[in-house]
């Protein structure tokens, strides 16, 4: 037996002859002889502690890139993450329960969730939020169903300049044969021509679709935008980078219907890209279209407040084919990071976060600048924490020499030419690291390349 | 208790961040600008504030290192603490995920061969680790299937069978992936009903979804017929692997006859629930069927190095990034601290608990299936306690009073006031025992209390919740600028 | 047990219709399917259109239980009880009274005539 297994040969015999059986085999009867498994799986251990951590050490050892100094954003970024809030996540009370199914016993996941949809509703200006979902393309994604159903409709305007990646999933979620998906392109400063955007119109479109910041980082004006998709009778949807909400214009505001984003950068590691988490908030008046889990609060018998999974008729267990989604387990645990995150920096500490990631990238966009050969790929258009810059050398050799020197100096970004990159500074990035990132990088461009 | 906005606190913070050591910038334009929408309404607390409160709400839930959590077709079984350790080990999270491969070697060595571990145990040759859940892992697998009919040029293939025992998500999904459920029979022993089946596929059959064992607990003994009859109509078979924990090295999905599967890392491979997720769905399927898997893949190059890899034939991405990573470690350690013959410990002791859990009750609990033995979990029925006016509702929160966690109930909805019951391995005999003890008493207060049932559950934090009002008196944020009541 | 009105029509999905004359029917949920799925909490109405038989008119929805209900035959939805916005819950305490769900017209009486009678669906639901 192994430690996971509580218990001997003789207890096991016990047992079965309380079910009265003389042998495991005769609990087999109902698989067919043929489909027995012979022998044993060809698989490696068992191993001992001691020897598996040894194991995950030496795979721990073969990334080189955990090293790197991280200039590299696209959809995941370095933030910092308090030592408080993986203390959190570690208490067994959380981290080995389930969904909240018998809801008394399981008061303290219910209210984090609705502490959880409630930061994330005041932080999109929306009405609410769902529970979660996987990850903010999935999320993307949900919410172009989300739009098909409410308005009977099956075309989606998405923005040219949204993360290709999410482009990709929004995709493969929407490959249905009523299905039609176009992308709204981007004009030379990076950000969307809504005349383009107009030409696309029409009285079948189910949403607009809109990243802010987009994949560069540039800011779009969101109103010209919603007045179009509501013209139309249509949602507006935007996906929103959560970290920089606090300085830019709510999304609720500029006449959002639905908001989703990716809360990685709310205290959750980068770990190669998973588990993330999606969010979605909307108006009150699409509570019943959402998809995914919606906790809501309600009083017990002796009227004391308490908290339950509510509108669980959109979900698959009880509407099957007609569920607003296949969703159900999501990703709780790291929804709860958001919430302790946001908990933690609270309302100074993550407007100072959002401000300083304004502040380092265009610091370190200007100093790069001053590199001979360095240009705009975007003009002047404002941007937040992410930034495209051309360099004169492949980006091939940029990014080899750049990590030589132990710095991911960010995305290369080939549909827009050789040498473009996607960079990013974060609160983490400090003057001197960013001075290394100069240095070297002048080096590599003043050296030639290509 | 008080929500975190009501917490008292004003002005506090709970991180210290460096000062700004760069030159500040022009300010963004006016009409981008958040300033005159005010606060944004975040707490302002201190670190110790934001510890009690969340520890607070710790205290209030019920969770697996407490005690049994037998919710059917949910594996809640112990999860591993050295592989929370392993998981947050700086080489392993500090990594962009768009890292050039060269730089995240040992990650991929890891879902490389995690993926070649998974591939025999389910008995297939090609793996995704890219859903984030089962839910996902079927959508993965039903677009797999698609295209495999779409690669030869029979797009009108939409109809998805599935016996009325699915889980929900089954019919969700096949939605999702716009197809058409077609509701396949159970029979008297709550199996397929082959006949049925033959009766419901034809030229239109895309796939037949099945888990087995079923949600019934009962392994589908004419498993190698239902898949010949579906592979005889052109369709291919998904096994829905929710319930694998009963099968490690004692059977394979892709020797029944099954064309692809999900797993789910979080039930069968012990990572940690997380209180409903994050979850890993990880799919397996067939050679034929491997051309189509997500963006990406890894792959061993032929310098013995990994890369990530887009498959021509791929039907696209289900996830921004690669999958949850953080899961896939907990999963693979999982399997090396096991081996091939720990797995199989691990099916044979959770086979012999259901069947012990079972045996125990059968007297006190109707039991609508009781031509065999089960698997890995069984399902009785409330019946004969609802004809005393108790409902399977009742009987779980009372389960609650008597420390305990409820088992899945009103699912399968084939069974009246099901309850669904699934120990797992990691119980021993004791807590068996006292699950087992807490049910016969409340078959008894059935009879002769019944009030303790309607009244439960009072042990807990709250007393029973109202949940009509919560859907009809919709609250699902704390408005801002105003307390909650409190209590 | 169960309330079944000897002067109504039903459906197989635990619909009741009653012939109002001049080709007008109502509709509402029986006693039965509303004592199952307890309290309605939310009626999901169908447009003033015309529908086949068989087509789904709207939803009703409780905590634990969503159930569309069917056109009954071919018709057109002339009146819905705009009361059961607010009080959904109506159709629980009052299902063939205040508690009414649409109006149908139709000038071909077959199809009313071709439902359940009261005995019929008593034994439906095993009564």
């Amino acid at each position: 037996m192994n430690r996971f297994i509580p218990y001997d040969e003789k207890t096991r015999n016990e047992m079965l002859e309380v079910i009265g059986v003389e042998k495991f085999p005769d609990l087999l009867e109902p698989i067919p002889e043929e489909f027995r498994f012979r022998g044993l799986l060809d698989l490696p251990g068992p191993m001992s502690e001691i020897e598996l951590v040894d194991r995950f050490k030496k795979l721990a050892a073969g990334n080189e890139g955990a090293e790197k100094i991280c200039f590299a954003g696209g959809g995941a970024y370095d933030h910092f993450i308090p030592a408080a809030l993986d203390h959190v996540l570690l208490r067994s009370e959380f981290y080995t329960a389930y969904t909240p199914y018998q809801a008394e016993a399981s008061q303290g996941t219910l209210q984090a969730i609705f502490e959880y949809q409630t930061m994330i509703a005041r932080l999109t200006g929306m009405e609410m939020a769902n529970a979660g979902m996987y990850d903010g393309a999935s999320a993307a994604a949900e919410a172009c169903l989300m739009a098909m159903r409410v308005t009977g409709r099956n075309r989606v305007l998405v923005a040219g300049s949204l993360n290709p990646r999410w482009l990709k999933v929004i995709r493969t979620y929407t490959r249905r044969r009523s299905f039609r998906l176009n992308e709204i392109p981007f004009r030379e400063d990076g950000t969307l021509d809504p005349d383009a955007a107009e030409k696309l119109a029409g009285d079948d479109v189910a949403a607009v679709l809109v990243g802010y910041p987009n994949y560069f980082g540039l800011v779009e004006d969101l109103e010209p935008l919603a007045r179009l998709a509501h013209s139309m009778k249509g949602l507006f949807v935007v996906a929103a980078d959560p970290v920089s909400l606090p300085l830019l214009r709510s999304p609720g505001d500029a006449g959002a219907d639905v908001v989703v984003g990716e809360g990685q950068s709310m205290g959750i590691p980068l770990s190669y890209g998973g588990p993330y988490s999606g969010f979605m908030a909307s108006g009150l008046k699409f509570a019943r279209k959402m998809p995914g889990r919606i906790v809501g609060r309600t009083v017990d018998r002796a009227g004391r407040e308490g908290y339950v999974m509510t509108l669980q008729t959109r979900e698959q267990h009880i509407r099957r084919e007609k569920a607003t989604s296949n969703i159900c387990t999501n990703q709780a645990l790291m929804a709860l990071a958001n919430a302790v995150y946001l908990a933690l920096t609270g309302e100074e500490g993550f407007r100072e976060i959002s401000s300083q990631c304004y502040h380092r990238s265009h610091y370190l966009e200007k100093k790069l600048l001053e590199i001979p050969g360095v240009t705009r790929v975007f003009g002047d258009t404002p941007f937040f924490r992410e930034f495209t810059l051309s360099f004169p050398v492949s980006s091939r050799v940029f990014m080899e020499r750049m990590l030589d020197a132990g710095i991911l100096p960010g995305i290369p970004l080939p549909g827009l030419g050789d040498g473009v990159m996607l960079i990013t500074a974060t609160e983490k990035r400090n003057r001197e690291q960013m001075e290394a990132y100069f240095e070297t990088a002048s080096v590599i461009c003043g050296g030639g390349g290509r | 208790m008080k929500t975190i906005f009501d917490t008292g606190g004003s002005g506090g913070i709970g991180v210290s961040l460096p000062g700004l050591d760069v030159p500040k910038t022009e300010e963004l334009p006016e009409k981008f600008s958040r300033e005159k929408e005010g606060r944004i309404g975040l707490p302002e607390l201190s670190e110790g504030m934001v510890m009690r409160h969340f520890v607070s709400l710790s205290s209030l839930n019920y969770h697996l290192e407490k005690g049994i959590y037998p919710l059917g077709s949910c594996t809640m079984k112990y999860n591993p603490k050295l592989h929370e350790n392993l998981a947050r080990l700086p080489g392993l999270t500090a990594l962009h995920p768009l890292l050039p491969d060269d730089q995240v070697r040992g990650t991929l060595e890891l879902m490389h061969h995690l993926g070649e571990l998974l591939c025999e145990i389910t008995g297939f040759r090609g793996v995704s680790l890219q859903p984030a859940a089962g839910a996902q892992g079927e959508f993965c697998g039903i677009m797999l299937i698609k295209s495999y009919h779409e690669h030869r040029g029979e797009f009108h293939r939409n109809e998805v069978l599935m016996p009325d025992s699915a889980h929900g998500t089954n019919p969700a999904t096949a939605t999702l992936a716009d197809c058409v459920v077609v509701g396949v029979e159970s029979n008297e022993y709550g199996l397929v009903d082959p006949e049925d089946l033959k009766r419901k596929v034809g030229p239109n059959t895309a796939a037949f979804m099945l888990t087995n064992p079923n949600t019934l607990g009962l392994f589908e003994s004419h498993i190698g017929e239902i898949t010949s009859i579906v592979h005889d109509a052109g369709g291919l078979n998904y096994m829905d692997g929710a319930n694998m924990n009963a099968l490690l090295g004692i059977a394979r999905p892709g020797d029944m006859g099954f064309d692809v599967c999900h797993l789910n890392l979080h039930k069968t491979f012990s990572s940690p629930h997380g209180g409903g997720g994050p979850g890993s769905g990880p799919v397996a399927c067939s050679a034929e069927l491997a051309g189509f898997l997500p963006d990406p893949v890894v792959v061993m190059k032929d310098d013995g190095g990994y890369a990530l890899r887009k498959k021509d034939g791929s039907f696209g991405r289900l996830l921004a990034f690669h999958g949850n990573i953080g899961v896939l470690y907990r999963a693979y350690a999982y399997i090396l601290t096991m081996g091939a013959r720990g797995l199989r410990e691990v099916s044979e002791a959770a086979l012999v608990n259901a069947n012990y859990l079972r045996a125990l009750l059968s007297e006190y609990y109707d039991n609508p299936f009781d031509h065999g033995p089960c698997m890995h979990e069984f399902v009785l029925s409330g019946d004969r306690q609802a004809r005393l006016g108790v409902k399977t509702l009742d009987i779980a929160k009372r389960l609650l009073d008597y420390g305990v966690h409820a088992p899945t109930i009103y699912f399968p909805q084939i069974v009246h006031e099901a309850l669904m019951i699934e120990p797992t391995e990691t119980e021993d005999r004791a807590e068996l025992d006292r699950f087992a003890s807490a049910m016969i008493s409340i078959a008894g207060e059935a009879e002769e209390k019944p009030h303790l049932l309607k009244d439960a559950p009072v042990n807990t934090p709250v007393l029973r919740l109202d949940e009509v009002r919560a859907v009809k008196e919709l609250c699902v944020v704390e408005p801002l600028n105003e307390g909650s009541v409190g209590e | 047990m169960s309330n079944v009105p000897k002067d109504l029509r039903y459906t197989d999905t635990h619909e009741w219709v009653k012939d109002l004359g001049g080709g007008e029917y109502m509709m509402g949920l029986t006693f039965y399917a509303q004592d199952q799925m307890g309290e309605i909490v939310m009626v999901e109405f169908p447009g003033l259109n015309e529908y086949g038989v068989g087509d789904v008119l709207g939803s009703l929805e409780a905590v634990k239980t969503a159930e569309d209900f069917y056109a009954p035959f071919d018709c057109k939805v002339v009146r819905v009880n705009e009361e059961l916005e607010d009080e959904p819950a109506l159709i629980n305490e009052d299902c063939y009274g205040r508690g009414w769900i649409v109006v149908l017209k139709t000038d071909d009486p077959s199809g009313f005539e071709a439902l359940k009678t009261a005995e019929e669906y008593s034994r439906l639901i095993g009564e």
